[in-house]
């Protein structure tokens, strides 16, 4: 929100113009696309995506970006399932699995922060490490399956409470305690300002280091929720995610809504509206049985604009940008 | 002394000859042995799309039960569903002069070159499950054809008007460009005419993603909540469409038509708890046994000119339904990892 004039158009309001115009055009053009059910299960079909988007989010406006997240959701979900499927018991499983996430987040902290390799770099390394290392040390087929004794577990991903999908309760929780984390905690505060401006934040006395360390165990632990969402909601992780677009898919949700690459501005609620026109858009897409390929240039010309928009309405500062940032 | 020297030695070479003459006394059918020495030391390429699924495990393990009991070696390595390193594999596979290779394509063109080059550097090449346009030497596997047609037969029993359903179904597509996918689907188009009555009301692919699969099931049920049945093409990924059937609460009212291997967890177990009312199967263990004779039987009669007469074995194309389940037809890939094939 650098500029005002121009109707006060931030990138954010701009898709959620966008959005609004979509879902109206949807809502006449399409029978049943407006009832409370389908809109409920808009969001649900993105909430996996939110998870993720507002994890990236964290690390983006920190200056820094994890691309490690999708490796790191399938391995550390998969293996705690691996291991409650050799009769471990649930709650040990979950720890080994969020243990093996927290590691991840600590030494991609420990390669950017104390290494000083771009963020870019070492989360792409290590998201090829973790994949490696998971299918040939922790998990030995690329699909596991949820057993059905896994119990109070699977009302996280599936289910309804109070008519409303578990999988958005679990989206709105992730959700509100980011949005505590960012804008309500001294940590939320330094994130913003080492986003801004990494040497100006360390001159000021904010522990820049120890802060990154802790911004990707932040990233790695939602990732691991947002796994463990997905595994829920069908009954079985696929690691063959690794090998998706899924991650470029949860930068552009981020990045869509408003989200500067450039690190220090944007909030949990840019993620929101992202995720909001993504789902709008692919429900809308599907109701209109639109060839796939259709499909890819539409979300491919939309991301397009928002870039466009993001370098437009969101200019980089030249006094701390510097070459190769992204 | 010198005379009870001798004895000792000759007594100690007399039952040296009796020790090896019993080794030896092996019975022989009059093939057996020579059945294991045209064998022995042999080595095969094995390149699986993956060895993170069941279809490289079971199949690894039929070949490696033959090989380990006549002294042949299976050389395994995956192009982990990347043509390029499966395409690196084939070549030094080709380069270390293997005695036959045997690739897991998972694209109908990728390889085929590769092929051509295995023959020519006078190597025979077996394709597994999905093969090139030049078959090699032998194809083992599924009809691909066969499996759509039983899958719009299976649709039919469930859907079409004449059967009691309302003829509505929509088709869950994996990645379009796949192969199996694109065979498959484009198939299914010639059998419309012959199992009349059903129309098509989405037709959307989900990158074999279950997440996405249960994203586009559940639109298409709110928009279609009259929906009779989903075309799947993979059972992992139309688990996901089954979450979405349940989650809407039409279990048992919409039927899905699933396709795959026939392994326990995938197919039979999704059965049983109500997931999937047809799974069609291409028997992935009968591919193995065959796969493993055809193996062992092209390394002792390799072809005379590599490349030049193909041959075929295709496995039968199986609907596993809530009747027949129970009567073992699926296999369990726990009890291969147990017991080997």
């Amino acid at each position: 929100m650098t500029r005002k004039g121009l109707l006060n158009l931030t990138q954010e309001r701009i898709v959620l113009l966008l959005t609004v115009v979509m879902f109206l055009t949807f809502s006449i053009s399409i029978d049943r696309f407006l009832q409370a059910d389908n809109i409920l299960s808009i969001v649900q079909n993105v909430s996996v995506l939110g998870i993720l988007g507002v994890g990236m989010a964290m690390s983006i406006i920190g200056r820094g970006i994890d691309l490690s997240v999708v490796a790191v959701m399938a391995y550390s979900v998969a293996w705690a399932l691996t291991l409650f499927n050799q009769d471990a018991n649930l709650p040990l499983s979950l720890l080994f699995g969020l243990g093996f996430a927290v590691l991840v987040g600590l030494i991609n902290g420990v390669l950017i922060a104390y290494v000083e390799i771009p963020a870019i770099f070492a989360t792409l390394a290590s998201g090829t490490a973790v994949a490696g290392f998971g299918q040939f040390f922790l998990v030995d087929t690329d699909v596991v399956f949820v057993p059905g004794s896994i119990g109070w577990l699977a009302s996280i991903g599936s289910g309804r409470t109070f008519g409303v999908p578990n999988s958005v309760i679990s989206l709105a929780v992730v959700v509100v305690v980011l949005y505590w984390i960012l804008h309500r905690t001294v940590f939320g505060r330094y994130l913003f300002a080492m986003g801004d401006n990494p040497k100006a934040a360390r001159v000021a006395g904010i522990p820049v280091r120890p802060m990154m360390l802790a911004q990707y165990v932040l990233t790695a632990i939602i990732a691991f929720t947002a796994g463990l969402v997905t595994a829920m909601a069908v009954d079985s992780m696929n690691t063959r995610v690794v090998n998706s677009t899924l991650v470029y898919d949860v930068i552009l949700i981020a990045v869509i809504g408003g989200i500067s690459l450039s690190g220090g501005r944007g909030s949990v609620r840019n993620v929101l509206v992202g995720t909001v026109m993504i789902g709008v858009l692919l429900n809308g897409m599907t109701m209109l049985n639109m060839p796939y390929t259709a499909q890819n240039i539409v979300k491919g010309a939309i991301l397009l604009i928002a870039i466009i928009a993001d370098s437009v309405f969101n200019p980089r500062d030249e006094q701390t940008s510097q070459q190769g940032d992204i | 002394m010198r005379t009870f020297l001798k004895r000792v030695l000759a007594a100690t070479a007399l039952i040296g000859l009796c020790a090896t003459g019993v080794v030896a006394e092996e019975w022989d059918d009059g093939q057996v042995k020579s059945t294991r020495e045209m064998l022995k030391g042999k080595r095969v390429g094995f390149v699986p799309l993956s060895m993170g699924i069941d279809l490289g495990q079971v199949w690894l393990a039929a070949l490696e039960r033959d090989a380990k009991r006549f002294g042949y070696e299976i050389v395994v390595r995956e192009s982990s569903w990347n043509v390029q390193s499966g395409a690196q594999a084939i070549n030094q596979l080709i380069g270390e002069k293997v005695d036959l290779l045997v690739i897991h394509p998972a694209e109908v063109q990728a390889w085929a070159r590769l092929v051509t080059k295995a023959a020519d550097a006078g190597i025979p090449v077996v394709q597994v499950n999905m093969k090139s346009p030049n078959t090699g030497d032998a194809y083992v596997g599924a009809n691909w054809y066969d499996s759509a047609r039983l899958m719009v037969e299976e649709i039919h029993k469930y859907c079409a008007p004449a059967n009691g359903g309302n003829g509505k179904i929509a088709i869950v597509q994996g990645v379009l460009t796949s192969p199996a996918n694109y065979i498959v689907r484009k198939s299914m188009d010639d059998f419309w005419a012959q199992y009349p009555g059903l129309e098509i009301v989405a037709d959307q692919p989900a990158d074999y993603d279950s997440t996405k699969a249960k994203a586009v099931a559940s639109t298409v049920l709110k928009q279609h909540p009259d929906l009779c049945g989903f075309l799947g093409m993979w059972e992992v990924m139309d688990m996901g469409v089954a979450a979405a059937v349940k989650e809407a609460g039409l279990q048992g009212k919409v039927q899905i038509v699933s396709s795959g291997g026939g392994e326990k967890k995938s197919s039979c177990d999704n059965i049983e708890n109500g997931n999937f009312a047809s799974v069609v199967s291409y028997e992935a263990e009968d591919v193995g046994f065959a796969l493993a004779s055809v193996v062992t039987s092209m390394l002792q009669n390799p072809p005379a000119e590599t490349g030049k007469k193909p041959f075929g074995v295709y496995t039968p194309s199986v609907a596993i339904t809530k009747d027949n389940y129970k009567d073992g037809m699926c296999w369990d890939l726990e009890r291969v990892k147990r017991n080997g094939f």
